[in-house]
Formats: structure tokens, C-alpha cells, sequence
């Protein structure tokens, strides 16, 4: 569910701070620094990154082609080898027999089982592609905020840590305290009172 | 400010606590719904409310969907002391409609459908496309902000506690009618 579909979900974030130098240059830096790397060719079984919004398959931050009007919009992504499970059971049996046979032993001890299990994953995950997942990211730095579509929550964090890797700049994530804290222009005397404010009970 | 974990989790009610003012505003008490530089506000609840009640350990969630749902279970579970924890919201300005769902713990966006844009035909008219839809969600992010500061605005004074909550009771009592 991307900026273009017909229904999106939206999680909000406040921006904080600023960079000392060029923005844009400052940007394309962060983007590169933490760009999508392809697992599809090794062992990994997972990747994030950033990627491009108009061509995810095949980042390209050069040239600003993530500035639209006054935004950043480009994407992250994130690859996932999901390997069945009964996949993986039939692949270990068959080794577990061979190594048998070729060791003459009936029986293999828990570590050897263990490092059979751990060749099968690796060489299952060159042969298993990575299923990609894009998340689409609007960020007005003007005006220090960042809509990142999706509500998922593992989502969520993998842009939080990644964004503050690459930027040096802080997300808070929009909820009703922060909202109240940040965006409701509160005095001193009213965040007291939102300190201590407890649930009210309309009928009890 | 606090910890934001730990806020995220202590004050997931404020959320809660504004979908119910929202709705009973929306009901009885529209001339607090005035934000500036709009049209007077055309916002209403549309075909979902998730209603939540948490009695000692256990926890009471009640879903009301359809276009004609009766309101029924959502007076009741009111009347026990459930609040609002999920609303879907129809605002209209003009001719355009919006459609969103708003979820009380996160004030997160879900299913947000913005009135029609215009149809792309070339790639060269994505950005113009995307600059439409920025604008758009704009809206609805703006109306969402306005409205909770009227709300925390609200429930940081004493008239919450003078007015609101016995006007709220009130009006669950009633059945919405008073």
C-alpha cells in the first residue's frame, strides 16, 4: 500500500535537527550511505535499505530524482528469504542420511546436526530469492516531518534505526503525547498537567 | 519529555479519550469543531467503531461495521465504561470526500482514501501525480492535528472535568439522545 494506492496507511514522525551543509547533498549522502544491496546472490536472509520511489528494483539517487516539489520522497525496503519449512526438513533428512553413510555412524551428535541444519539454510538461501517489501516515505524538511506508509511495526523501527544511521537526525513518532507535546504549542503550565492527567472514567 | 515507549503505552488513553469526545462533539456539540481557515468542518463517523472495555484483567472489544449498523452494543459497552478505540471518519469539503481510519493508541492512518486525482498517462506525469496526493493526505493530516488540539486544549483545563465528562455521561446514558 504505497503513496499511490487508492488506500494507504500512515504512520506520522516529527523530524529533529538539522544539517549543517547542503541539504540535498546531505540527503543523497544518507541515501547512499544505507542503499538496498541485492541478497538474492548470497547467503543473507535479510536486507534493508533504501531504494528509489519511482524505480525500486533499481535504486538510483543521483540528480536529486528523490526531490518532488518541496519533498523528499523515496522508499525503503526490506528482502526476506522465507524458506519453508518442510523445505528445509526434507533438504536436512537428505543430508543427515548421507552424512551417515559416508561416516558409517548411526547416529550424528546435536552440534553436527546443528552445522548440517546451518549448511542447508545457506545453501537453500542462494537458491531462494528474497521477497522485497516497499515502504514509500514523504519527508518535508522545511517543515520537519516524515510520513512513512505503513502502520506495521516491525516496519516501523527498521526506519527509525535506519533513518538515524544514515541521517543523524532523530524521528519521533507521532502518538497522542507527543502530539500534545510537540504539535499542540503547549505552555509549561499545561505539560504539568499533562504529566500527571490519568484515564478519565465517563460513567463508573 | 518522556520516554517515548513508555508514553507510547502510558497515554494510549488520550487517544482513546479523544475518538469519544470526537464523536459525542460530532453528536452534540459541533460549534467546538471549528478550526480556522476552514469551511465550517463536515466530518463524520462512518461505517466502523471499535469500542474497547478493560475490567480488571480482561478486555471487552466490541466492532460495529456496515453502513446502517445499529448503535445499539456501542451504548452499551459505553454505559460499562468502554471508550472509542478505532473510528472510520468521512470529511468533506466541496465536492471532495475523504475516508480514513483513525486508531486511538497511534492516531495512525489506516484505509485513507482521498477524493479522485487526476489520471496519469505518461511516467513524466507521476510527480504531479505524487504532488496531488501529498497535498491531499495534507488535509486530512491537518484536520486530524486541528482537531486534537481542540481536544487537548479541552482536556487540559478544569471544563474537562466540569463539563465534558458529565456532558459525555450524560449523553451515553441517554442513549445519544440528550
Amino acid at each position: 500500500m504505497g503513496l499511490l494506492s487508492s488506500s494507504v496507511s500512515i504512520t506520522r514522525y516529527k523530524v529533529e535537527g538539522k544539517f549543517e551543509e547542503p541539504v540535498i547533498e546531505a540527503v543523497t549522502r544518507g541515501l547512499k550511505k544505507n542503499i538496498l544491496h541485492e541478497i538474492d546472490k548470497d547467503e543473507s536472509e535479510k536486507a534493508s535499505g533504501w531504494t528509489s520511489f519511482n524505480n525500486p528494483f533499481k535504486p538510483d539517487f543521483n540528480g536529486s530524482s528523490f526531490l518532488i516539489g518541496n519533498h523528499f520522497v523515496f522508499s525503503l525496503r526490506i528482502d526476506k528469504k522465507s524458506i519453508p519449512s518442510k523445505i528445509i526438513q526434507k533438504y536436512y533428512s537428505l543430508e543427515i542420511e548421507k552424512k551417515l553413510v559416508e561416516s558409517n555412524r548411526e547416529f550424528l551428535s546435536r552440534n553436527e546436526k546443528k552445522l548440517i541444519k546451518e549448511h542447508v539454510i545457506n545453501v537453500l538461501s542462494l537458491r531462494i530469492p528474497a521477497t522485497p517489501n516497499i515502504y514509500d516515505i514523504v519527508w518535508n524538511y522545511e517543515e520537519k516531518y516524515l510520513w512513512f506508509f505503513s502502520n506495521l511495526k516491525k516496519a516501523n523501527e527498521e526506519l527509525e534505526t535506519l533513518f538515524s544511521k544514515s541521517f543523524k537526525l532523530t524521528l519521533i513518532r507521532l502518538f497522542p503525547y507527543t502530539m500534545a507535546d510537540l504539535t499542540c504549542s503547549l505552555s509549561d503550565d499545561d505539560r504539568d498537567i499533562l504529566l500527571k492527567i490519568s484515564p478519565a472514567q465517563f460513567t463508573r | 519529555m518522556l520516554d517515548i515507549s513508555v508514553a507510547y503505552n502510558r497515554y494510549k488513553f488520550l487517544g482513546d479519550e479523544f475518538l469519544t469526545w470526537l464523536w459525542f462533539s460530532m453528536e452534540k456539540d459541533r460549534g467546538r469543531l471549528i478550526i480556522p481557515d476552514e469551511e465550517p468542518l463536515s466530518i463524520e463517523i462512518g461505517n466502523r467503531i471499535v469500542l474497547e472495555n478493560r475490567i480488571n484483567e480482561t478486555v471487552e472489544i466490541i466492532t460495529i461495521k456496515g453502513d446502517d449498523a445499529g448503535l445499539e452494543e456501542a451504548i452499551l459497552s459505553l454505559k460499562k465504561g468502554a471508550l472509542v478505540t478505532e473510528l472510520n471518519l468521512i470529511y468533506k469539503t466541496g465536492n471532495q470526500e475523504w475516508k480514513f481510519n483513525l486508531k486511538g493508541e497511534s492516531l495512525s492512518f489506516s484505509g485513507l482514501k482521498h477524493p479522485d486525482t487526476g489520471v496519469v498517462e505518461s511516467g513524466d506525469e507521476v510527480e504531479g501525480l505524487v504532488i496531488e496526493k501529498i497535498f491531499l493526505y495534507e488535509k486530512v493530516s491537518n484536520i486530524t492535528d486541528a482537531l486534537f488540539k481542540i481536544f487537548i486544549d479541552i482536556r487540559l483545563k478544569n471544563e474537562w472535568n466540569t463539563y465534558f465528562k458529565p456532558a459525555i455521561n450524560k449523553w451515553i446514558q441517554s442513549g445519544f439522545k440528550s
